[in-house]
């Protein structure tokens, strides 16, 4: 039987697997991708929480979720693009241009 | 008489303020003239008021607003004028208005001349406060305003530097102005403390209030306040050990030394004592102690007087012996006649100030009276002046000092203080011989000018009189110095409406003319004396100035040494270590050190800012992790 630990657990690994690409990654594609995972992560937990108590506000939240990530990825890839264009790449090491 | 209360309250102010109009642009005579004539009215309403208090025998009481209302407190700003006040009012508006004028003719070539007037009516005004406010609160705020002014005047030459003490008793008038008001200060705690406890005790300051509730207070409680109040009196008054700033004081411009260190300031704490006699007739053991320093400082101050070479130093130490009788006589509960004395003193020192002005004038700033001599070819008018103020101030018969200093030694007799009276008399003649051996040390026999005093240029010294006015102006003290005296009957009739009366006893009244006889021996004495030691020209004694008494006196009895070594020298080490030790070691190095660990940690953190998008968001990582587990920890403890 699939209970909420399961869920949880595989939401747990999946923010994990997201974190890790938000440190480790270098190209700024990539870490959309990993944010994409990391609020993906959270959606499962909200949903798995959710459907466990019965109570549809989880759910909903999850929606917002999706609906904030969809136009920050349109807002975001607009700016990779711009960003692309101007330097020719997207790896965070090249970018740097700014020091304390 | 409300508006001759304010007139004479508030011209020298005017004065002042109008004088300090012009500070700052050069030497206008108009600025004088207008002080001295804005004096010489609050002196006219002073006078008139006198003769009316005279004739109707009651104050004058105005309360000008309220000036503290808070809880139980209220203070407001009230004046009177009734005998006593009146008195010291028309003395110091006199003394005041003689002193504006000379300054004129004094100050001339001073290029401070104008803020010189400002200093000089402020001072006035000051003074006028003092005397006729009706409580202790107003009192005590005059009593700081003439310290205040002191300060300014002693400093008046804050540019000329520090003269070392070795090489001349002498120091720098800023350095005098310093130890001056410091001096004060000291005293002025004590003051404070004895208004604090007649506060605390009476819960008011007016002095009717004050006086009324006494005999309700425990013998203890009267004690403490007369003490603390006598602290106060002696520092102003100059009295043993606060002394020596009087003597420092005459660093500043003369006139000042006239108005100030002589006539006026320096006699407010006999003035204290007067005001608050209700209080001092309540506390036998503290008068009789007041009377026996007043005692000591008489004959202390004289003795050195007798060997000074200084000439308004000399002047300096009568008037603190002077003072000396003065408390001498309101400590023994005479407070009339330590009223008198006060009055006619301050008529006859100034004179005596006034005319060692005209000396320094004529010698180009020369003091030292070994170096004069000769003057009366050139100086007859400051001669015949200072001459008269001398004899007055020695006690010869019939001048203003032979009535007063009498009444004060007659009353020693007659309280039975046969100490005190034979100290007193010892001083009548010290008195005497040493005012004399200045004055003809400094106008008769050869002339000892040093080479460098020469005006003109062909080699000669050519001491010239003070400016004609100023003789003029000069003149009514020296008449009050030698008429006054004939006054005293109506002023004790003036004054007793108000102060105890004192009365000699049949006894004392019977042997009176062998008293005065006995302080005429001694003061005639002590001026033969110095007519034959010094009338002829100074005739150094080299065995004598080299004894140990000679040097004891002539260093003041190593007083000022002794507060350099014990007082000065330890304060300035302490001072030394707290600043290099306490205060850069702790107060500031943990200041710094605050501010050095800001700037480490902040130099530290800087290399955070790489400027790489990755590496933030690492950080942003650690700093979420380490939330959670802050989070999860306080969860966990409290929880």
């Amino acid at each position: 039987m699939i209970g909420l630990s399961h869920y949880l657990i595989v939401s747990a690994i999946l923010f994990s697997i997201g974190l890790m690409g938000v440190l480790r990654r270098r190209n700024l594609l990539m870490l959309f991708f990993a944010t994409e995972v990391m609020l993906n992560a959270v959606n499962i937990a909200f949903a798995a929480i959710s459907h466990f108590y019965n109570d549809l506000t989880g759910q909903m939240f999850a929606f917002f979720v999706i609906a904030i990530a969809a136009s920050e990825v349109a807002v975001g890839l607009g700016i990779l693009i711009v960003l692309y264009k101007k330097h020719g790449s997207l790896d965070l090491d090249d970018l740097a241009s700014m020091r304390g | 008489m409300e508006k001759l209360v304010y007139i004479a309250l508030f011209a020298p102010l005017v004065s002042s303020l109008f004088a300090a109009l012009f500070a700052m642009s050069p030497r206008k005579t108009f600025v004088g003239i207008v002080g001295s004539a804005l004096i010489g009215t609050a002196f006219f309403a002073s006078l008139t008021l006198a003769m009316h208090i005279h004739h109707t025998g009651e104050a004058v009481h105005v309360t000008m607003m309220d000036w503290i209302h808070a809880g139980d407190l209220h203070i407001p700003f009230g004046f009177m004028a009734d005998q006593v006040s009146v008195t010291m009012m028309t003395v110091v508006t006199l003394v005041s208005t003689i002193v504006h004028i000379y300054s004129i003719g004094y100050m001339d070539h001073d290029k401070s001349f104008n803020r010189f007037f400002s200093y000089l009516s402020a001072f006035v005004f000051s003074m006028m406060i003092l005397v006729m406010s009706d409580n202790f609160a107003g009192l005590f705020i005059g009593w700081e305003g003439v310290g205040v002014c002191s300060w300014l005047l002693i400093g008046f030459w804050y540019h000329k530097a520090d003269v070392s003490r070795e090489e001349n008793p002498s120091i720098s008038p800023s350095w005098a102005a310093n130890e001056a008001f410091i001096m004060n200060r000291i005293a002025d705690l004590g003051m404070l403390v004895g208004l604090f406890i007649i506060y605390w005790n009476v819960g008011s300051l007016q002095y009717d209030t004050v006086f009324a509730a006494l005999p309700e207070l425990s013998g203890s409680v009267l004690n403490a306040a007369a003490i603390a109040l006598f602290i106060g009196a002696m520092g102003k008054s100059a009295q043993f050990p606060l002394h020596t700033w009087l003597t420092d004081a005459m660093e500043g411009p003369t006139p000042v030394s006239a108005l100030i260190h002589a006539a006026t300031m320096v006699t407010a704490g006999v003035f204290l004592v007067i005001r608050a006699n209700p209080l001092f007739g309540m506390t036998p053991e503290v008068s009789y102690f007041i009377a026996a320093l007043g005692t000591f400082v008489a004959f202390f101050a004289a003795s050195m007087a007798l060997v000074n070479r200084d000439l308004k130093r000399i002047i300096a130490f009568s008037t603190l012996s002077q003072l000396g009788y003065m408390f001498a006589a309101a400590g023994l509960g005479a407070y009339w006649i330590a009223l008198f004395h006060l009055g006619a003193h301050a008529f006859f020192k100034a004179l005596l100030f006034l005319g060692a002005g005209n000396v320094m004038h004529a010698m180009h700033d020369e003091l030292d009276i070994f170096k004069m001599g000769g003057l009366k070819k050139a100086m007859k008018w400051t001669y015949i002046y200072m001459g008269l103020a001398s004899l007055a101030l020695a006690g010869i018969p019939f001048f203003a000092g032979f009535f007063s200093k009498d009444a004060i030694i007659e009353t020693a007799w007659n309280e039975g203080t046969i100490v005190l009276w034979a100290i007193l008399v010892i001083t009548a003649g010290m008195t005497a011989f040493y005012s004399f051996r200045q004055v003809f040390l400094t106008f008769e026999g050869s002339e000892r000018y040093p080479e460098e005093i020469d005006y003109f240029k062909d080699g000669k010294h050519h001491p010239h009189e003070m400016y004609k006015f100023v003789l003029i102006a000069m003149s009514p003290l020296a008449i009050l110095a030698v008429i006054a005296g004939f006054g005293m009957g109506t002023f004790e009739h003036f004054v007793t409406k108000l102060l105890p009366e004192y009365h000699m006893s049949e006894h004392t009244h019977h042997i009176a003319w062998i008293l005065g006889l006995v302080v005429l021996v001694f003061a005639v004495g002590g001026i033969a004396y110095a007519y034959k030691k010094y009338a002829k020209g100074l005739k150094r004694d080299e065995k004598l100035e080299s004894s140990w008494y000679y040097k004891l006196l002539s260093n003041q009895y190593y007083i000022p040494n002794i507060y350099e070594a014990f007082i000065s020298k330890p304060y300035a080490v302490l001072s030394d270590i707290m600043w290099n030790k306490i205060d850069m070691k702790i107060v500031d190095a943990t200041v710094d050190g605050i501010a050095k660990f800001l700037y480490k940690t902040g130099d530290g953190s800087r290399k955070m800012q790489t400027g790489n998008l990755s590496n933030y968001l690492n950080w942003m990582a650690v700093g979420a992790v380490l939330l959670l587990v802050f989070a999860a920890l306080s969860a966990a403890t409290l929880g």
